[in-house]
C-alpha cells in the first residue's frame, strides 16, 4: 500500500501573473504502517503535497506511484485510490451536509457502491472508532458542538476503510481536551488497525508525541526527512523556517547548558521525565 | 477548475491604464460601448478597432489571458451570428431550401460578431485593470448625485464591493468542499442531468452554510468597528484626478467624436460612391 512520489512538482495557474510553484522536485516514499508527520510554515506546500497523495491534484511534472502503479496512467482506477487513501481536510466539519450524522457518514461508503448492510456496519464501526456519542447519531450535524462535528466528519472518512489516512491539521480550532481526544483516538486506531497515518500539524508537541518520522517542508521542498529526534536536533534551522522544536526540547537544552547531565535530543514530556528522574538516580 | 474563470477578473499590473482613476475607466467603458454601437460602417469600425488595439497594448495584460474570457461566449456568438445570417431580409445571394443568405444578412452577421467581441474585450479591459474595490469606489463617487433623490448609493456600492470581494473566497471554498467530497468518493462528472444535479447537493449545502456563517461574521466585524452606513464616512484614499486622468478624458471624448466623424464621412462620400458605381 505504499505511495511513492518521484520528483513531483506542482505549479498553480501556470503562465499568468498568479503563477506560483507550490512544490518543486519532491521525492518521498510512504511506507506501510507508518505514522508520518508533515510540518512546515503556512504556504510551504504541505496541503498541496498531501492532495497529490490521493489524486486530487495532478503533478505538473514528476510521477506518483501507488502500489507500484503509475497514477497518471489513463486506466488507473482513480476512484479506488481515493477510497484507499482517506483524506481528512482542515476543518472537515465544513463538508457535512446530510440531515443526520448517520446519513452523512453513509455518504462515503455509499459512493463505494456497497450493500446497505455493509454500509450500516461500517458507519456504526466508524462512529464507534471516533467515540461518537450514540444518542447523537440521528441528530443534525449542524446541532453538534465543534468537537463532535469534527468526530462525525472524521468518521465519514474512516467509514470508507482507507489503508492510508491523511489528516490535515485535524485539531485546528479545538480546545486542548478535544485535541487530545482526537489525536489519542487516531493513535489508538493506528496501533490497533496498523494503518498508515499521515498527520499534518502545526503543533510540534503533537508531532513529537505520535509520529515515527517527520517531513519538514520549506518553500515547496523537503528540508528534512528523519525521525523526530533527528529533525528536532536541528531546532535552530527550524526556527529559520518559522518552525520550532517542542518546548520540552528547549527546556532540556537549557538544563544541559546549566550543567545538568541530560540528553539534548528529548522531544516528549515522557522522555524528559525519565531523564530528570535519572539525574536523581531513580529509574 | 475555477481558476479558469477570467471574465471580469483583476489582472495585477502597473500600466498607464492600471493607474488611471476608476471613474475615467468607467466613463471610458461607457463611451466605448456607445462608439461600438454608433459604428455602422467600415470607417468607424476601423476607428474603434484602432482604439481597442491601443488600449490592449497599453494595459499590458497578455492577450491570451484576455481572450480566455471570450471562450465562454463563443457559443452565444455563433448562435447570434447564425440567426443574423439566415433570418435577415434583403437581396438573396444564396438559397438552400428554406434557408437564404442575403447581402444585409452577411453584413449584419459580421458587424454583430465584431460588436459583441469588442464589447466583451473592451469592457473586460476595465475590469482587468481595476481592482473591484477601486471600481465600486469609482461608481459610488460617479453616482453620488443620486443620493439627492434618496437612492442609497453608498450602501449599494458597499454591497457590491462585499459581493465582489466574496467571489474568490467562495470559489476557493467551493473548490475545497468539492475536493473533500471527492475524497469521500463523490462523482460530479458522470451520469445524466438529474444525477449530476443531485450530486451538487453535497457541495451546495455546505457552501450555503459557510456563506451564511461568513456573512454573519462579517456583519459582526463591521458592527464591532462601528460601521453605520455612509453618513459622515471619509475615505482613506479619496479619488482625485491628476493630469493623466484629464488627458484620458479628452482622449475618450476625442475618440467618440472621431467615430461620429468617420460615420459622417462614410455616409457623405463612400456610400454615395458605391451607390453611383452600382448605378442606383
Amino acid at each position: 500500500m505504499s505511495i511513492i512520489l518521484d520528483k513531483v512538482s506542482h505549479v498553480y495557474s501556470p503562465g499568468n501573473a498568479y503563477e506560483t510553484t507550490a512544490l518543486s522536485n519532491v521525492s518521498l516514499k510512504i511506507e506501510d504502517n507508518e505514522f508520518l508527520g508533515i510540518i512546515g510554515h503556512t504556504g510551504s506546500g504541505k496541503s498541496t503535497l498531501i492532495q497529490h497523495m490521493n489524486g486530487l491534484l495532478k503533478p505538473s511534472s514528476g510521477t506518483i506511484y501507488y502500489n507500484g502503479k503509475d497514477t497518471s496512467k489513463k486506466d488507473f482506477p482513480r476512484k479506488e485510490l481515493r477510497s484507499k487513501v482517506g483524506m481528512v481536510f482542515q476543518y472537515p466539519e465544513h463538508q457535512l451536509f446530510e440531515p443526520t450524522v448517520f446519513e452523512d457518514v453513509c455518504f462515503g461508503p455509499k459512493n463505494l457502491g456497497l450493500s446497505k448492510e455493509e454500509v450500516d456496519d461500517r458507519v456504526y464501526e466508524a462512529l464507534k472508532l471516533v467515540e461518537f456519542p450514540e444518542e447523537l447519531i440521528s441528530a443534525s450535524p449542524f446541532d453538534l458542538s465543534g468537537g463532535q462535528k469534527r468526530r462525525a466528519a472524521i468518521a465519514g472518512v474512516l467509514a470508507m476503510k482507507p489503508d492510508i489516512l491523511i489528516l490535515d491539521e485535524p485539531t485546528a480550532g479545538l480546545d486542548p481536551k478535544g485535541r487530545d481526544e482526537i489525536l489519542g483516538m487516531i493513535d489508538k486506531m493506528h496501533k490497533k488497525t496498523k494503518n498508515t497515518v499521515v498527520l499534518v500539524s502545526h503543533s510540534m508537541e503533537d508531532i513529537a508525541r505520535f509520529v515515527d518520522r517527520i517531513i519538514v517542508m520549506n518553500h515547496g521542498k523537503i528540508e528534512y526527512d528523519d525521525t523526530p529526534k533527528g529533525v528536532f536536533n536541528n531546532y535552530k534551522e527550524l526556527e529559520q523556517m518559522g518552525l520550532r522544536a517542542p518546548e520540552i526540547t528547549y527546556l532540556m537544552n537549557d538544563m544541559l547548558r546549566y550543567g545538568f547531565d541530560v540528553s539534548s535530543d528529548v522531544t516528549t514530556i515522557e522522555e524528559a521525565k525519565k531523564e530528570i528522574l535519572k539525574l536523581y538516580g531513580i529509574n | 477548475m475555477f481558476r479558469e474563470l477570467t471574465i471580469g477578473q483583476y489582472y495585477p499590473g502597473d500600466s498607464i491604464i492600471h493607474r488611471l482613476d476608476p471613474r475615467v475607466k468607467l466613463m471610458g467603458a461607457l463611451l466605448f460601448i456607445v462608439s461600438v454601437f454608433l459604428a455602422s460602417n467600415i470607417f468607424s469600425i476601423l476607428v474603434v478597432t484602432a482604439f481597442l488595439i491601443a488600449i490592449i497594448v497599453l494595459c499590458k495584460v497578455p492577450l491570451s489571458f484576455m481572450l480566455k474570457g471570450l471562450r465562454s461566449i463563443v457559443l452565444l456568438l455563433v448562435i447570434a451570428g447564425i440567426f443574423n445570417l439566415f433570418l435577415t431580409p434583403g437581396t438573396v445571394l444564396f438559397q438552400l431550401g428554406f434557408l437564404h443568405i442575403t447581402d444585409v444578412g452577411i453584413k449584419n452577421c459580421i458587424f454583430m460578431i465584431i460588436r459583441m467581441t469588442y464589447l466583451i474585450v473592451g469592457t473586460s479591459v476595465m475590469t482587468l485593470t481595476t481592482t473591484p474595490n477601486a471600481l465600486t469606489a469609482g461608481l459610488e463617487k460617479s453616482l453620488g448625485f443620486l443620493k439627492k433623490i434618496r437612492i442609497p448609493v453608498h450602501e449599494i456600492a458597499m454591497m457590491m464591493s462585499i459581493a465582489l470581494r466574496f467571489i474568490p473566497i467562495l470559489v476557493e471554498e467551493t473548490d475545497k468542499i468539492m475536493k473533500a467530497q471527492m475524497a469521500r468518493g463523490a462523482d460530479f462528472e458522470s451520469g445524466g442531468v438529474f444525477k449530476r444535479a443531485k450530486s451538487m447537493v453535497p457541495i451546495l449545502v455546505p457552501l450555503f452554510v459557510s456563506a451564511f456563517r461568513r456573512a454573519n461574521d462579517l456583519a459582526l466585524a463591521m458592527e464591532a468597528r462601528c460601521y453605520n452606513g455612509g453618513d459622515g464616512r471619509t475615505k482613506m484614499k479619496p479619488l482625485k484626478y491628476n493630469q493623466s486622468d484629464k488627458n484620458a478624458y479628452a482622449l475618450e471624448i476625442g475618440f467618440v467624436a472621431l467615430t461620429i466623424i468617420a460615420n459622417i464621412l462614410y455616409n457623405r462620400y463612400v456610400s454615395g460612391l458605391f451607390a453611383n458605381m452600382l448605378g442606383v
